[in-house]
């Protein structure tokens, strides 16, 4: 067997073929899983009200925050190759947040954020503007999330850049002399391009905003305002009014706080088939965009 | 062809999963059923494992020793930090500890339901220990369809703590004793600045906030969680609908963003700059233990403490309020079962162990004898939550297979209402105890029609 068998057998193959199983089956984490069928996706789909909420949240994030994500990082990397003089310490100073652990990112956000206490608001209220109650108020939440995402772009963003300093110089020059101005060097040479990595970040962003939970998890616990130095486990998983309850939150909840890994797999395959399907569209869709150098298109 | 192909696929998930969740069954169950009555117990190095840390987990050892000084054949290591996590990780494989403790009362269903931890009835019978030593409320959270699988060791009371120098400059006479008055206090004690947002809060009453939960609320209108039959009476019970039309009254007197507002700027609850250590505050809901923080973070504080308010429509029922506590029981897979019992009966039935634990961590004994025993440090602020335990109106909420679950839907669906997005109260009510019912069902594995 070689190894690579092995590697995808343990890691990939194994979990996978058991999450399928676990979905047909009640498994409380304690106690062997009993075969029920289809059960729990009948629930699932019919009788599981928590569901169409966080299959509407965890959608806002892809429609929303992954071409954000891709716009603002693809921004962020064209300004620092324009940069002419200190080039390594900007590239620093955008790269340092994707560094930051999710959790210490998250929290501090949610301070800066503060509706009462946060620089953000007491900024906007000098100017006459009173700030949202964001992480508190549900149609802000998920935006406030969306902005912590922003500012975690770093890894995207050097995937640009590199793929930015990679075009050929030729190209440009070629297009200027045909009269071609910065716009439209940036619509026929850059972006057909780096194409392929356009396509890159829109895949890996959309499958982590299907997977997003820490920051909502973080963030929702403390912006309710009873984070429990208990041991005690939140009972404010999506707060507020299950704004922040992604369909990854919701998961957990079931498996590990509700005794319900079985239902948990089920919601894990949907998810899986989900995932699969909105990559498979946007791949598919890529070929009318997407420009291989060398592929002969 | 495809057949075949289908039914191999089939087999193939079959033994995989079968295997995968051979951890998951019975293992080294070493310990098997206790030991004849009067065998002495033989030495051994058990592991006890508790939730709490720092000067809590110090009170843990120290009562650890007393028990160690009567059983010098048997050590004790007590690990702290335990989170529920944790123990459910250790039933299903690794090392698990002798004797586990949990904070989450909510998971005794889990744990008894599934023989995680050991029934603990034939050690009991055995050595003559009975649960009528324990008041009706913890005797119910540490069972689950009639298999004990765990004892109490200290349980939480839930009170209302007022500011006693605030009271008196606005001119108030003792706490409120219905919902009407405080409302009525709150109003007086609140105070806005000049740009009319909130300064002082005379009470809070948003859910989710610190110690605000309709567990702790609910004994106020004396809602009851499910019926006999162990359906969930959100929408039946009118209690419930009460509760929450007064507690949005209020919520709305304030201004549901100008609270949010005042809420966030407030500091961690379990930190120096708690809101009613603070001022900021003037009355709130929360457990006995407070009593210890504040001789901590904040001796000055004129504060003291009552049962919550009632109903003004049935004041009879003033003097209860809401207990639930720690559960303490046994693993399936621990490997020293008998000196487990030991020690766990120790702590849970001794009065010199729940002295000592009550005496350190503030907490209220969950033995009726210990509760009365004169080693208790006396403390008039904490005594008030010995009494609301020993109340027959205090209740506790019920154990399912599903955890806490029930609670968390319908905190969701309280969020949603006090910031007044609920239009029909009763519709609501009625359209979460089908929620739960439904998760209720689904958690216990049935089939859904």
């Amino acid at each position: 067997m070689s190894p690579w068998i092995v590697g995808f057998g343990v890691f990939f193959g194994y979990p996978l073929v058991t999450t399928v199983y676990l979905s047909f089956t009640h498994y409380d984490l304690l106690e062997p899983s009993r075969w029920i069928g289809t059960a729990n996706y009948k629930y699932l789909f019919t009788q599981d009200k928590q569901i169409w909420p966080s299959v509407y949240n965890t959608l806002w994030l892809v429609a929303i925050m992954v071409p954000l994500k891709v716009m603002f990082a693809f921004g962020v990397a064209l300004m620092l190759l324009r940069a002419r003089r200190g080039v390594g310490v900007f590239r620093t100073i955008f790269y340092l947040p994707a560094l930051a652990p999710p959790v210490a990112a998250t929290l501090g956000f949610v301070y800066i954020l503060n509706p009462a206490t946060g620089p953000v608001n007491g900024a906007l209220g000098l100017v006459g503007i009173e700030g949202p109650l964001w992480f508190s108020d549900p149609t802000w939440a998920k935006p406030s999330i969306t902005l912590l995402m922003l500012w975690g772009v770093g890894n995207t963003m050097i995937i640009f850049l590199a793929a930015l300093v990679d075009v050929p110089r030729h190209l440009y020059e070629s297009a200027s002399l045909d009269g071609a101005g910065p716009f439209q060097r940036l619509r026929w040479v850059t972006l057909p391009s780096i194409s392929p990595v356009i396509l890159f970040a829109a895949v890996i962003g959309t499958i982590e905003a299907l997977q997003l939970f820490t920051q909502a998890y973080v963030g929702s616990t403390i912006a309710a305002g009873s984070a429990s130095s208990a041991g005690d486990p939140s009972n404010d998983l999506g707060f507020p009014e299950d704004s922040t309850l992604f369909y990854p939150v919701l998961l957990y909840q079931q498996g590990f706080r509700f005794f319900n890994m079985g239902y948990a797999a089920a919601m894990a395959v949907l998810l899986l088939i989900v995932s699969f399907a909105i990559t498979m569209i946007i791949v598919r869709n890529s070929r009318r965009w997407v420009h291989y150098a060398g592929a002969g298109r | 062809m495809r057949q075949t192909a289908t039914a191999l696929a089939v087999a193939v998930l079959l033994g995989l999963g079968v295997t995968a969740c051979g951890g998951t069954g019975d293992s080294n169950d070493s310990g098997g059923a206790p030991v004849a009555k009067g065998t002495k117990l033989e030495p051994a190095d058990i592991t006890l494992w508790v939730g709490f840390t720092q000067r809590e987990l110090n009170v843990i050892k120290d009562t650890v020793k007393e028990f160690e000084k009567e059983n010098p054949q048997v050590k004790v290591k007590v690990v702290g930090g335990i989170n529920d996590d944790k123990i459910i990780a250790a039933s299903r494989g690794g090392k698990a500890p002798d004797v586990a403790q949990s904070f989450s009362a909510d998971n005794a269903g889990a744990f008894c339901g599934s023989g995680a931890w050991v029934d603990l009835k034939p050690y009991m019978e055995r050595d003559g220990v009975s649960d009528s030593i324990f008041p009706p409320a913890p005797r119910s959270y540490t069972q689950f369809e009639g298999t004990r699988c765990a004892l109490p060791m200290l349980a939480d009371a839930y009170g209302l703590y007022y500011n006693e120098d605030m009271l008196k400059k606005a001119g108030l006479d003792g706490p409120p004793k219905t919902t009407d008055e405080l409302t009525e206090y709150a109003k007086k004690l609140t105070v806005r600045n000049d740009d009319g947002s909130l300064k002082v809060v005379g009470f809070n009453p948003m859910m989710a906030w610190y110690s605000n939960t309709p567990a702790n609320f609910g004994p106020m209108y004396g809602g009851k969680w499910v019926d006999d039959s162990g359906k969930s009476t959100l929408g039946s019970d009118p209690a419930w609908a009460k509760l929450l039309t007064w507690q949005k009254d209020l919520i709305d007197w304030y201004g549901y963003d100008d609270l949010v507002k005042f809420q966030a700027g407030l500091g961690d609850e379990f930190s120096s700059s708690n809101a009613f250590e603070k001022g900021k505050v003037a009355m709130n809901i929360d457990g006995e233990w407070r009593t210890a923080f504040i001789a901590d973070e904040a001796p000055d504080l004129p504060y003291n403490t009552a049962p919550v308010p009632s109903d003004p429509d049935n004041p009879d029922i003033y003097g209860g309020g809401y207990t639930t506590g720690n559960i303490i029981g046994i693993p399936k897979r621990a490997e020293h079962k008998e000196q487990g019992w030991a020690l766990l009966n120790f702590l849970a039935t001794s009065d010199k162990a729940q002295v000592m634990l009550s005496n350190g961590l503030r907490n209220v004994p969950t033995t009726e004898s210990s509760a009365q025993s004169p080693d208790l440090k006396p403390d008039p602020k904490f005594e008030t939550f010995l009494k609301i335990f020993g109340n027959e109106h205090t209740t506790t909420t019920p154990v399912t297979a599903a955890g806490s679950a029930y609670q968390e839907l319908f905190n969701n669906f309280v969020n949603k209402w006090q910031a007044g997005r609920v239009d029909d109260l009763e519709a609501g009510l009625a359209d979460v105890d089908k929620q739960i019912d439904a998760q209720l069902a689904n958690a216990e594995g049935e089939q859904v029609p």
